[in-house]
């Protein structure tokens, strides 16, 4: 017996975004990541396009990260009181898409960093690797929003993913990105009212930056609301598959940061012994956390654990194969 | 495609007496028409309308059980393709595979321990599938007699050769396991089998099209107690193939793909494995099998499980009221925070962590987050020192002072004129709790 494949019928696809630009295209980078661009749910190749696999990146910092502890010690201690050397390890070693500069030394409470001092951060990035790179700010909008227009300035060209744009807050970092050419990341509170309206008053401001767009919905830890978070992806792809302009962007989330807060990832076997050996455990946290943005449509992921990136990379190869029928 | 509610309602004794749960005839009707109730609820039916509207009345996807007593483990019955439009109803079953070859007792012992508590939860991985790989049927009774004998929880039994599987059937044919499989090689044996047991029957096919051939079989030799394996084993193919088991069953009521769902993994590496069952327990499986049985293995995805089948229409709160954390006494610190079960558990866990005995008061908030709550009016200084009065807390303290949440430092001067209380603004995470406990409290 033959069975009648189901196959969704979708009026729209995501629209895709590039990152980075070579010297060709004014940047420096060694070549291009184009994401988004999905013409069906997650990996159900069989209903229509998935042109571009997701993509992971690795986060790194302006500064060396004490509250990461001991167990990142072992992965990055060596190379991550320099940005340079810290992104290439990332790169070359662990085998990371993309990198995510987070400036989080402009923040007063760390090491209060000037200005030129985040852009010469961005910089020695910039030299170190040839990936696209993504760079946010320290999450104090009154800090970051006087350093939007001076690193974009500073790296014009590169088409850097600048982030991140608030409803209160998206003016300064629009305009910075509107004017050198790079792409935004737009944060809403796992709402998707918010996340529309928010993408709506960037395209106000210029129609061209709609279409440099990634959408970061928020995102929650396995276990601390992942299932909000996920269902708002949900969401949202199917909004954008449906014909929603306003929803049809690329998604990003920060899922090292989220898992590796959890008490699943950090409580010694220790102190509770019944849940297994630590360092296996958080990876797999944060691994379960990125499985299930997968399923829900997220297009690049911030990663921290390199062993992380690791498995979910092959896990993206195997849902990148073909399924048609 | 099944009756509207209209043509199920001409079949009903249209009494409106409530038997039944709804307020109406009409009601009841309704809900069987969209596949959201079962006939059996309605007591006064004739037999010949019960076979006249089954098929309409039967729900999209049968629920199917293996197990039996309090380890009964309920497949199936889903009506949604997203969480977001209801809900999902029946839990994954989550099955550690055994091999015959394996030293089974040890295995199974470790099995029992994978059990967790977390955030005031309790997860259990509910079932062990007992593979035969000595293709010997005395060594495969051999194992499932030592499965059944160690753990209570619902069994599988894998195995081909009808002759292996009545082999170890008889060693648990009163505990309902599920049989797998049937082929198209076997399934006449199985069958038998299945119905002299009373067990439900795994169908296991080449293909959908495989699979749906041999399930209409099945159904033909009268039995329905049947769960779905397209046979594919690569991930992209086994997502594709539980996707449109769960579309057809659900938006076209296709009979054949109306049955719950099992997946395999075929990842050797553990942490793949896991990765690869949390996408399938994500896109529909019913029961996922793998091999990995370590603690922290089974704990993010168990976890991953809860999160999925939550309803998401319904905030999960805890009870509005006053906790005692350890040896709570008189001059024991007070922590606020709202009873948005997420909310209070991390609270109390960070709490219970700083080895401080300590009391914490959950605000009545609907059952939502602090920030959430906050910008709602939920979680206001009126709303806050109304649950002091009320909880009874200044009887049991001799201090008047309470740890608001960082969030909403902005109440403090409110809180303070409205609860007559000392407010000393906590951390705004309550990751940040230990800490901020041994500075103010120690």
């Amino acid at each position: 017996m033959t069975v009648e494949i189901l196959k969704e019928k979708y009026r729209n696809t995501v629209g895709e975004v590039v990152l980075g630009a070579t010297r060709e295209q004014g940047g420096t980078r060694s070549h291009t990541i184009t994401v988004g661009g999905e013409g069906a749910l997650p990996f159900l190749h069989f209903e229509g396009s998935i042109p571009n696999r997701p993509v992971l990146a690795l986060e790194i910092w302006d500064l060396a990260p004490a509250e990461w502890g001991p167990l990142f010690e072992k992965y990055y201690g060596d190379v991550w009181s320099d940005p340079g050397a810290w992104a290439s390890k990332c790169v070359d070693q662990y085998g990371a898409d993309l990198i995510q500069l987070r400036l989080k030394g402009a923040d007063p409470d760390t090491k209060g960093a000037a200005v030129e001092e985040c852009i010469a951060a961005v910089k020695k990035v910039l030299e170190a690797v040839g990936v696209p790179l993504i760079v946010v700010g320290c999450g104090k909008p009154e800090i970051d929003n006087a350093l939007y227009a001076p690193i974009a300035e500073a790296a014009a060209g590169e088409k850097l993913l600048i982030g991140v744009a608030e409803l209160e807050s998206y003016k300064a970092v629009t305009s910075a990105c509107m004017a050198n050419q790079h792409n935004l990341i737009a944060q809403s509170p796992i709402d998707i009212n918010i996340c529309k309206q928010l993408n709506i008053l960037i395209a106000e401001m210029s129609t061209a930056m709609a279409n440099r767009i990634i959408i970061d919905p928020t995102i929650a830890a396995l276990g601390y609301g992942i299932e909000y978070s996920y269902s708002i992806m949900e969401r949202a792809r199917n909004g954008a598959l449906q014909g929603d302009k306003m929803l049809a962007m690329p998604m990003i989330g920060n899922v090292g940061i989220e898992a590796w807060r959890t008490k699943e990832a950090n409580q010694p076997e220790a102190d509770e012994p019944a849940w297994g050996e630590q360092e296996e455990r958080g990876i797999l946290w944060e691994a379960t956390t990125a499985m299930a943005y997968l399923q829900s449509g997220i297009d690049i992921m911030v990663l921290r654990h390199p062993e992380t990136l690791k498995v979910i990379k092959a896990t993206i190869d195997d849902l990148m194969q073909d399924n048609s029928y | 495609m099944g009756l509207t509610g209209l043509e199920i309602y001409k079949h009903l004794p249209k009494t409106n007496c409530k038997d039944c749960g709804l307020p109406t005839c009409l009601a009841f009707a309704m809900a069987l028409a969209s596949g959201k109730g079962s006939l059996d609820s309605c007591p006064h039916v004739t037999e010949e309308t019960k076979s006249a509207l089954d098929d309409a009345s039967a729900p999209p996807i049968k629920l199917v059980k293996a197990g039996v007593g309090d380890h009964v483990v309920e497949l199936g019955e889903e009506t949604e393709i997203f969480r977001h439009d209801k809900r999902f109803f029946h839990p994954t079953g989550v099955a550690v595979l055994i091999s015959d070859h394996d030293d089974v007792a040890a295995k199974v012992e470790a099995f029992e321990q994978l059990e967790f508590h977390r955030v005031g939860m309790h997860y259990v991985t509910d079932m062990v599938a007992v593979r035969c790989d000595s293709g010997e049927a005395g060594k495969f009774k051999a194992a499932v007699e030592t499965v059944a004998g160690k753990t209570k929880k619902a069994i599988i039994l894998v195995a081909e050769d009808p002759a292996a599987m009545e082999a170890g059937l008889s060693a648990v044919a009163g505990r309902n396991p599920l049989i797998y499989a049937a082929t198209a090689a076997n399934y006449e044996k199985m069958v038998a089998l299945a119905k002299a047991n009373s067990c439900p029957l795994a169908v296991k096919g080449t293909s959908l099209d495989a699979t749906a051939e041999l399930v209409e079989k099945i159904v033909a030799l009268d039995y329905r107690e049947l769960v779905l394996d397209s046979g594919a084993r690569e991930t992209s193919k086994v997502l594709a193939d539980l996707t449109q088991f769960r579309r057809l069953a659900v938006r076209k009521k296709f009979r054949p793909f109306g049955y719950p769902a099992i997946a395999f993994t075929s990842k050797e590496d553990p942490r793949e494995e896991i990765v690869q069952a949390g996408a399938y327990l994500s896109k529909y499986a019913d029961i996922v099998v793998l091999k990995a049985d370590a603690r922290q293995q089974l704990l993010p995805l168990l976890a991953w499980r809860q999160n999925l089948y939550t309803d998401p229409q319904k905030p999960i709160a805890v009870e509005a009221k006053l906790y005692d954390i350890g040896d709570a006494n008189e001059n024991s610190p007070l922590y606020v925070t709202t009873n948005f079960s997420l909310t209070y558990f991390i609270v109390e866990s960070e709490v219970e962590s700083s080895r401080i005995p300590s009391r914490i008061l959950a605000v009545d908030t609907g059952g939502i987050s602090v920030l959430t709550a906050y910008a709602d009016n939920k979680f206001s200084a009126e709303t806050i020192a109304a649950a002091i009065k009320k909880s009874g807390a200044e009887d049991k303290v001799n201090h008047r002072k309470l740890v608001l949440p960082g969030y909403v430092a902005v109440l403090k001067g409110a809180l303070e004129e409205e609860s007559g209380w000392e407010v000393i603004v906590g951390p705004r995470e309550a990751s940040g709790i230990t800490k901020f406990s041994k500075e103010n409290f120690a």
